[in-house]
């Protein structure tokens, strides 16, 4: 049994098997263009991931809080010409917290919700004095918050009676080891002695030094708000779809719901550039791998010419000579875009052996997405039938007598 | 004349039209060629005999009068048309073998119906094989030209020609660059196709001597026939 290709891709095979030099220049070509396209791609969006990853580590995608005070204000007495202004701070709860909670669980999407009380409060020990946020939280339920447990340095994040947790700086500052007591005092004038159950350290020095984690119920109490909660944080399944969902709730509870694209629109613009910029690079090394695929395809019509206008004289059809060219750039550009796959998950392997983070993990992860592979293929097999194109077509049109003469 | 493979009338071939330049090489050219005619094309060099030939394998078109093949006008015919009748009707022997040289001599051979039929089948091997054995190649098929003689390429380049049995045979000097015993040999197998298959041929030649072995000498001058005989 022979296998017997048909007559476009066999002669499109037999040509390129014969050019050799050129089709070895093209395939290299197209190899380094989808490999710089796929390593980049890769590298910029795991970078981008590990950010936003970092970033989303520490803060919650969406945080329900009460009403601002003036508009409320304005809001239940609209003929009153009253003077707004700032009222000073007083912490308010989240009003029927429960029943939002409850809203915001049930919610698509929605895949935790953590209630948080916090206010400020000062950390005192002999003589030294920090000012803290004091949260007080339901460490089960905040744990899916912020995954606090992977930041623990010493003990555990559990919160129970006068038990607490505190970031490193402050358990620095202040001298405090684990089991160690520590007196909170607030603005109001109320104090309380804590014992330090765990120590965490979350890779921001600001929070590590402000942040006291106490019960939701201790926190109540100290900061005036029985029964209450300041904010409701809640995660999220896509974080893309954040910003969607704390317009659903606020729509739905008339509630201040912002969500961490609206805290981090900079980081956001940040990366919305990088992802232009990789774009426009991209542009570029398709637009170059097409002018070379090409360029080579025109010198090898040129050079076929006679062999074009024997086929012709044979009674090859115009389509037939536009197809042989065709599937040699469709060839060039799917064949180089498995090589370009493979070198671009080498240089991953590579650049991610030598480049590690200051703790020695791997800045970013060697891994090549299916989902990339088949998108570059694709590209790269329409680029090259694109730049195929014309001069396919310049060869088609060739009268054969004029095509065997040259 | 129901049976003229070929009729031409009033044709003529000018290159260059509508430039300074302009030069018509054929002058209105009347000529017919039944089936089963064996025609020898002679006359000076530059009397436009390969002009004519390419002008009647449908390779290039004329700049006025009349040419029909197999009783059908060309001039109504679609590109697409003319280049199917082309690959069916006529087989064409240029003066340079003109062979694929990525391809076998069998390939080669087997190419006019790869074309026809879209693809390689077994009939087409076994045909082409048939012809190579007839032009006693059958030891070479897999050969590529730049393996093979001079003669030896010429008489791949006829097999090729004869793959679809065509009606219509034309050669262009196809004995030009031979020795005179190896273009007895190609001329021989030529006109023993012509007597199997009672096809037309149309053959270009400087030689009188094989001139004078075909059944008829058409003699052009200056791009005018000048004598029939
Ligand atoms: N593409 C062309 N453009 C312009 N003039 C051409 C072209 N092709 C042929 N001619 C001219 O037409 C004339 C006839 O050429 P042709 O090749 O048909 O002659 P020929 O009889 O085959 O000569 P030879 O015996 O040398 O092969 C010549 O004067 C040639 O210069
Ligand atoms: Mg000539």
């Amino acid at each position: 049994m022979k296998l017997r290709l048909p007559f476009a891709p066999l002669v499109a095979l037999r040509f390129l098997r014969e050019g050799r030099m050129q089709t070895l220049l093209i395939l290299a070509g197209t190899t380094g263009g989808v490999a710089v396209i796929v390593f980049l791609t890769q590298l910029i969006t795991q970078l981008q991931a590990q950010i936003v990853d970092r970033v989303l580590g520490t803060q919650p995608h969406v945080v329900i809080r009460p009403l601002e005070e003036a508009n409320r204000r304005a809001f239940d007495d609209p003929a009153s010409t009253a003077v707004i202004e700032p009222r000073a701070q007083r912490l308010r709860s989240v009003d029927q917290w429960e029943n939002v909670a409850r809203l915001a669980a049930a919610m698509p999407g929605v895949t935790a919700v953590s209630p948080t009380v916090t206010g400020p409060a000062f950390a005192v020990r002999g003589q030294a004095n920090k000012s803290v946020a004091l949260m007080g939280i339901d460490a089960e339920r905040y744990r899916r918050i912020v995954r606090m447990e992977e930041y623990m340095v010493a003990g555990r994040f559990a919160v129970d009676g006068t038990r607490a947790v505190i970031g490193s700086e402050l358990a620095k500052d202040l001298g405090i080891r684990l089991e160690d007591k520590l007196r909170v005092a607030l603005p109001n004038g109320r104090d309380e002695l804590l014992q330090v159950g765990g120590i965490f350290d979350i890779g921001n020095k600001d929070l590590n030094r402000r942040w006291v984690f106490v019960t939701l119920p201790l926190a109540q109490s100290l900061l005036d708000l029985p029964g209450g909660v300041s904010n409701l944080d809640l995660t999220v399944a896509d974080i893309f779809d954040a910003q969607a969902i704390a317009e659903r709730l606020q729509g739905a509870t008339g509630l201040t719901v912002d969500s961490w694209m609206q805290t981090n629109a900079q980081l956001l613009a940040a990366l919305r550039n990088q992802t232009v910029s990789n774009n426009l690079i991209r542009s570029f090394v398709i637009l170059i791998v097409a002018l070379g695929i090409a360029s080579v395809l025109v010198v090898s019509v040129v050079q076929k010419q006679k062999e074009i206008g024997i086929l012709r004289a044979m009674g090859a059809s115009r389509a037939m000579i536009l197809q042989v060219f065709l599937i040699q750039g469709a060839l060039v550009g799917a064949v180089g875009s498995i090589f370009g796959s493979l070198l671009a998950f080498g240089l991953l392997n590579m650049f991610s052996a030598i480049y590690r983070n200051a703790d020695g993990s791997p800045l970013f992860a060697a891994e090549l997405e299916p989902r990339f592979i088949v998108l570059a293929a694709l590209v790269a097999t329409g680029v090259g039938l694109a730049s195929a194109l014309i001069p396919a077509r310049r060869a088609a049109k060739m009268d054969p007598v004029q095509a065997i003469r040259s | 004349m129901s049976d003229a493979v070929i009729e031409l009338a009033g044709l003529t071939k000018a290159y260059n039209v509508g430039t300074p330049v302009e030069t018509e090489v054929l002058h209105g050219i009347d000529l017919s060629l039944a089936q089963g005619e064996f025609a020898a094309l002679i006359g000076p060099s530059g009397s436009g005999k390969s002009t004519l030939l390419n002008i009647i394998g449908l390779l290039e078109r004329p700049t006025g009068g009349r040419l029909s093949i197999g009783g059908r006008d060309t001039a109504a015919l679609s590109e697409a048309e003319i280049t199917a009748l082309r690959g069916r009707s006529i087989g064409f022997v240029f003066q340079f073998h003109h062979l694929l040289p990525a391809f076998s001599a069998l390939e080669n051979v087997m190419m006019p119906a790869i074309i026809a039929r879209g693809a390689p089948d077994d009939e087409a091997e076994a045909t082409a094989l048939q012809l190579l054995d007839a032009v006693g190649l059958k030891a070479h098929a897999h050969k590529k030209p730049a393996e093979l003689s001079g003669g030896q390429q010429q008489r791949v380049a006829i097999a090729r020609a004869l793959a679809l049995r065509p009606r219509l045979i034309l050669a262009d000097e196809p004995t030009g660059n031979l020795d005179t015993h190896t273009a007895d040999d190609i001329f021989a197998l030529l006109r023993e196709f012509n007597r199997q298959t009672d096809c037309a041929c149309l053959i270009v030649t400087h030689d009188p001597r094989l001139a004078a072995r075909c059944d008829r000498t058409v003699r052009l001058v200056d791009g005018r026939l000048a004598a029939d005989c």
